[in-house]
């Protein structure tokens, strides 16, 4: 909301200066978003007047002044055609900064003549764009003087105002707070009755069913015959513009002056141009109408219309129709201000897409005993610009009774707001601000101004009395707090947090992608769930709500990739969407990494990311997160281990799952070319997915948090070297696991440290070199013991693997 | 034998020690010594025939000098050893200027790192940290915390509706973390105090908006906490956060169906030369909405308004951390640039605490 000084003038007696109202506006919740004030500018400029104007000896186009400055006399030249003698001017001297240019004026000699000083135009202050000649001062301008006291200026105040400051929808009603909060007085205003010359030909008719009447619950009409539509006054023009609107004619800047004055939207129909008796009615289904803005509206059966007895004329407190409207040769108009009910309101105007300043105030709720005060001043303005005579008011309906008493305990402004006030500050307050106070007893009964609807309840009254005494004012008190604080995070909140670190640790970086992506993408991360549509997505490529991570992720690393980084790792921690309702989400932790393990390098050692690498990730994430990895299970995507649960986007021959039991926590591998081709993304690419929750959490968490006791050895560990033939589909986790069971109490240890297929091997064969480590616990291990426990490792693998040593 | 014979033993034998030329002769010297056959070996075998007390003192006296030679034998042969490892290490030798070989380093993004941040200031002061769904109903989101249905700031929120669900509601994306207080004030009895921090959404996609953001909020409930508390818990929350222990803040009147009173607060900066600093310096800066909780979200929460009451605050995560971290442009929080996130990332081992360091 944009108005002038001089505008809230015209409603506050003040002696406070711009910057103090600038500051009192946004302290008692009017937040000032801009103050222009183009005579801020002006520091150091003077009135100076021109004795002598003569013709520059080096140059056609330019004059030497001789200036008075009321303290001395210089020379200036200048280039102005006006530039004469007896001229009142505004004179920079060499110092001053300039507006327009921001810079500041240094003496200078032009065409070989020193000029001691700048007659300034318009545009040079920045006050217009006038720039053919210096600025005519008046001639009773006192020579010598600031010219910020003479050029005469209107700043413009713009404010953010908050959806409940209905009461201060008006420049009036800024004026009210301002005068509550100290900074002057509020004028009267008046709103008396403009005495009618004649009886209304045309009537009110208020055609609402009765179960709607609450629509439109009061239509207040005048008729004003004989006016002559004119220009504007210029203050009533400068007023509008400075506000934002473009001045069309009288009587329609008034009804849109008043509508910022006062927040009483009101609307002027050409008399001439309307059929019978007018009042509100519900839009006939289908119903068009030709608004002002030259668009053509069809109305639904919701809507209000303000209609004559032969069609709509106008949308009901939204805008008016064009055939009605007045025009330069309108004579007679018929003026309409009335109430609409807000929620309607809102709902045909998001309906018909229309933002008008009517729908701005109706839809946060006016005065509802503005039709009749706002008609009243709207004629008086009428007549005084327009001339004419004014009909009886006629009204239809009758405003809602907003007379309504809260029971308020001063000593809330204490307990709630914070602030030790006396009894008489606060009542004193309240009513500044137009409350009824009734204050006797511990309970005060409080009745708001017709102009409060957002206040309803005690808490209201206390921020009232906040907002004026000044939040800043609120002592600042720190929380009172326990010696020691409690532990702020959740063990899950904690291990998420470690899952995090650990991920970071593995040299992946960590990033945030949006919860949404392309549909087509969604389809092929879909599984079995629903797909999740966004209904107004912000764009198509960000219509449905991700079923997994991967797709995000590979598409970061793609766009890397274009940039020329091909070897990149990315996780993300965040959930996914498994349904179309609250809590059908789960928190995933997904890892994904491209081209290579490292940068090119002279120790050369680097490879190409593989299914190990993601499932390392996967490991580490469901370590932190609480796992225990011992326990846990790898089940190939394609292989005879059971498969099973490894989602389709992954290369069916190199994923897999680690489950606990039947449940997978964990799913990874390398992704699936045809579907990084379809997310137009080059491979190779390796990822995994970590559902956080499905890590089995301790039941409880036990006594202290002792560790079990280190069990040692004495004795000897032996280490002895198997190599197995198997068939090449044998998982090399079988033929471990084969091992480890062979002899669990000896065992301590048991790596893989080579695998080798070859010719000579034979076809479809495969060796597996597995180092064993024995651990006795009771005494050495003899020669025979040792022999014993290989033949029987040899033996579990033979059994479960079909394996046999390598000759 | 007589002690002569064993000084000239000695003698020969040290002097046959020192001009031994090499490992091997040195070697040779000890097997002539004390080898089977060697000299001393020799003398130790007559020991037996000689008489009880003479053998006494030559036995003494033949260890003394046994062990004398075997530490000259050591002494001489850690010079060679010593000399043939000098010889070894001068051949040998590395380019040490060499590049070591790449360890990658992780990072983790500005938002896990201010959230931790958040959460540690706010864990002093003895808040929990509690999260909810992404998707929510109308009555979470909007109704609980005093946005009636038609309500114009309904309008402002610009929210991500899902399309309908089976069961006929019409789901969205939270357009805020406030429905998690519903969801706490339901769940749990007073006193309370909670921060949420989490992933919002809302349909606005420009320089200074993204579709998906971060907000944490807070929650207090008791049946004492008042505007003087909202006001010291934030500022001290903005101190130990921005590092700044004296930052002057504002307190306004605004508006928030969910909170009354309600305010916004500022803090102190400067944006002289266009460039922004927190600190007092005269300007001001909008960083966050706060307010007390609204008496219409305490019931329909299932509180006594005039028993309960207690603030409710919310920010913006990317905010904060832009400010903090001088991180220009909010949209490049989500574009997973890799030099971005190693720039404003954090070492996976930056652990932020109160005590320890907020802040590297």
């Amino acid at each position: 909301m944009k108005f002038t000084l001089s505008w809230l003038k015209s409603h506050l007696e003040t002696t406070a200066t711009l910057g103090e109202i600038g500051a009192k506006l946004t302290s008692v919740g009017l937040e000032v978003e801009n103050i222009e004030d183009p005579g801020a500018g002006l520091v150091g400029l003077i009135v100076a007047q021109i004795a002598h104007a003569k013709q520059h000896p080096n140059a056609d186009r330019l004059r030497l002044c001789t200036v008075d400055t009321g303290a001395e006399t210089i020379q200036v030249v200048c280039g102005a055609p006006n530039a004469r003698a007896g001229l009142k001017v505004v004179l920079a001297r060499p110092g001053v900064t300039i507006p327009s240019s921001g810079e500041v004026l240094k003496k200078g000699s032009i065409r070989g003549i020193e000029s001691q000083g700048m007659l300034c135009s318009m545009r040079e202050l920045k006050l217009g764009e006038d720039h053919d000649g210096i600025i005519e001062l008046p001639a009773d301008a006192t020579v010598g003087a600031p010219v910020a006291g003479v050029l005469d200026f209107d700043p413009v105040i713009e404010i953010n105002l908050t959806p409940n400051r209905v009461d201060a929808l008006g420049v009036r009603g800024v004026a009210r707070d301002l005068a509550a909060a100290g900074l002057g007085k509020l004028k009267a205003i008046n709103d008396a009755p403009v005495p009618g010359r004649f009886v209304s030909p045309r009537k009110v008719k208020m055609a609402l069913p009765a179960d709607q009447a609450h629509k439109c619950p009061q239509f207040v009409g005048r008729m004003i015959r004989s006016v002559k539509n004119t220009e504007s006054p210029p203050w009533l023009k400068a007023r509008l513009t400075a506000a934002g609107l473009r001045p069309i004619s009288a009587i329609v800047d008034v009804t849109q002056f008043l509508t910022i004055d006062l927040g009483r939207p009101l609307h002027a129909f050409d008399d001439a141009k309307l059929t019978g008796d007018m009042g509100p009615r519900l839009a006939a289904p289908g119903e068009t109408l030709a608004a002002l803005n030259g668009k053509t509206y069809t109305l639904d059966a919701e809507m209000v219309v303000i209609a004559d007895q032969a069609s709509a004329a106008g949308i009901g407190g939204i805008m008016g129709g064009e055939p009605s409207s007045v025009t330069e040769t309108t004579t007679s108009i018929f003026l309409e201000s009335a109430l609409f009910d807000p929620r309607n309101m809102s709902a045909t105007g998001r309906k018909l897409q229309i933002n008008s300043d009517a729908r701005y105030c109706f839809e946060r709720g006016v005065d509802p005993t503005s039709p009749v005060t706002g008609a009243e001043i709207a004629t008086r303005m009428i007549l005084e610009i327009c001339g004419g005579e004014a009909s009886e008011l006629i009204i239809g309906g009758t405003a809602p009774d907003f007379s309504r008493v809260i029971a308020f305990n001063p000593a809330r402004v204490k307990s709630l707001g914070g602030v030790e006030m006396p009894g008489a500050e606060i009542k004193s307050i309240l009513e500044r601000l137009g409350f009824g106070v009734a204050a006797a007893g511990e309970v005060w009964k409080v009745t708001p101004p017709s102009w409060r609807a957002d206040v309803e309840g005690w808490q209201d009254l206390v921020e009232e009395v906040l907002r004026i005494h000044g939040y800043d004012n609120i002592p600042p008190i720190p929380l009172p707090r326990a010696p020691m604080p409690k532990v702020a995070l959740s063990p899950q909140q904690r291990q998420v947090a470690f899952t995090r670190r650990s991920l970071a640790m593995r040299g992946l970086n960590e990033t945030t992608t949006w919860s949404f992506l392309a549909g087509a993408q969604a389809e092929l991360f879909r599984g079995e769930a629903p797909r999740v549509a966004i209904a107004n997505p912000i764009s198509s490529d960000l219509d449905v709500l991700r079923p997994s991570l991967i797709p995000n992720l590979a598409a970061a690393a793609g766009r890397n990739a274009a940039r020329g980084l091909h070897d990149c790792g990315l996780f993300e921690v965040g959930p996914r969407f498994e349904g179309p309702k609250p809590g059908q989400q789960a928190l995933v932790a997904a890892a994904l990494r491209a081209g290579h393990t490292a940068a090119r390098h002279w120790a050369g050692n680097r490879r190409v990311v593989d299914a190990l690498d993601a499932k390392a990730d996967a490991l580490a994430a469901l370590e932190a997160a609480g796992a225990v990895i011992s326990a846990l299970q790898t089940a190939s995507g394609s292989g005879s281990s059971g498969g099973g649960g490894v989602p389709a986007w992954y290369h069916p021959g190199r994923s897999g799952v680690l489950k606990l039991g039947h449940q997978v926590l964990a799913a990874f591998g390398e992704l699936h070319p045809g579907v990084l081709a379809a997310l137009d993304v080059k491979g190779p690419m390796v990822a995994c997915e970590v559902f956080l929750e499905r890590v089995p959490q301790p039941k409880k968490a036990k006594a202290g948090a002792a560790r079990q006791l280190l069990k040692t050895s004495p004795f000897q560990p032996v280490e002895r070297d198997f190599a197995f033939v198997v068939d090449t589909s044998v998982a090399a986790d079988a033929v471990l696991r084969a091992v480890r069971n062979a002899e669990k109490d000896l065992i301590a240890e048991v790596g893989l440290f080579d695998v080798y297929e070859g010719p000579h091997l034979g076809e479809g064969k495969k060796s597996l070199a597995i180092s064993v480590t024995l651990q006795p616990t009771d005494a050495t291990l003899t020669d025979a013991q040792i022999e014993a426990a290989a033949s029987r490792i040899v033996a579990a693998v033979e059994k479960a693997c079909g394996g046999r040593l390598r000759a | 034998m007589t002690t002569d014979n064993t000084d000239q033993l000695r003698e020969e034998l040290l002097a046959a020690v020192a001009g031994a030329k090499d490992a091997a002769a040195l070697d040779e010297v000890r097997v002539t010594a004390l080898g089977k056959k060697g000299r001393i070996t020799g003398l130790m075998k007559d020991l037996g025939a000689m008489a009880p007390e003479a053998r006494k003192v030559f036995g003494q006296k033949l260890n003394v000098l046994k062990d004398e030679i075997a530490a000259a034998l050591d002494r001489r042969k850690q010079g060679f050893d010593a000399a043939a490892l000098d010889a070894r290490l001068g051949t040998e030798s590395m380019d040490v200027t060499l590049p070591v070989r790449p360890e990658a380093k992780g990072t983790l993004h500005p938002i896990s790192q201010t959230i931790e941040e958040v959460a540690a200031i706010f864990g002093v002061m003895g808040f929990e940290i509690a999260d909810g769904p992404d998707i929510e109903d109308d009555f979470h989101n909007f109704t609980a915390l005093n946005f009636p249905p038609g309500h114009p700031a309904r309008e402002m929120h610009d929210t991500l509706f899902l399309d309908p669900a089976e069961d006929g509601q019409r789901y969205l994306l939270r357009t805020h973390t406030s429905p998690v207080q519903i969801r706490t004030m339901m769940n749990q009895k007073p006193p309370i105090r909670m921060i949420i921090p989490g992933r919002t959404y809302r349909c606005d996609y420009d320089m200074t908006h993204t579709p998906m953001f971060h907000q944490v909020e807070l929650l207090v409930i008791d049946t004492e906490t008042n505007m003087s508390h909202l006001r010291g818990c934030l500022q001290e929350f903005v101190r130990t956060y921005f590092g700044v222990e004296d930052l002057t803040t504002r307190f306004r009147p605004s508006y928030f169906p969910f909170t009354e009173p309600s305010a916004e607060m500022d803090i102190g900066c400067s944006r002289k030369g266009g460039e922004l600093k927190i600190g007092n310096h005269g300007d001001w800066l909008e960083i966050l909405g706060c307010g007390m909780v609204h008496p219409n979200v305490l019931k329909a929460c299932g509180l006594d308004p005039d028993v309960y009451q207690g603030f409710a605050a919310g920010m913006g995560i990317e905010r904060i951390a832009m400010l903090k971290y001088g991180i220009p442009d909010l949209r490049t929080f989500f574009e997973s640039d890799v030099p971005w996130l190693k720039h404003y990332g954090f070492a996976a081992l930056d652990i932020p605490s109160v005590t320890g360091g907020l802040t590297r």
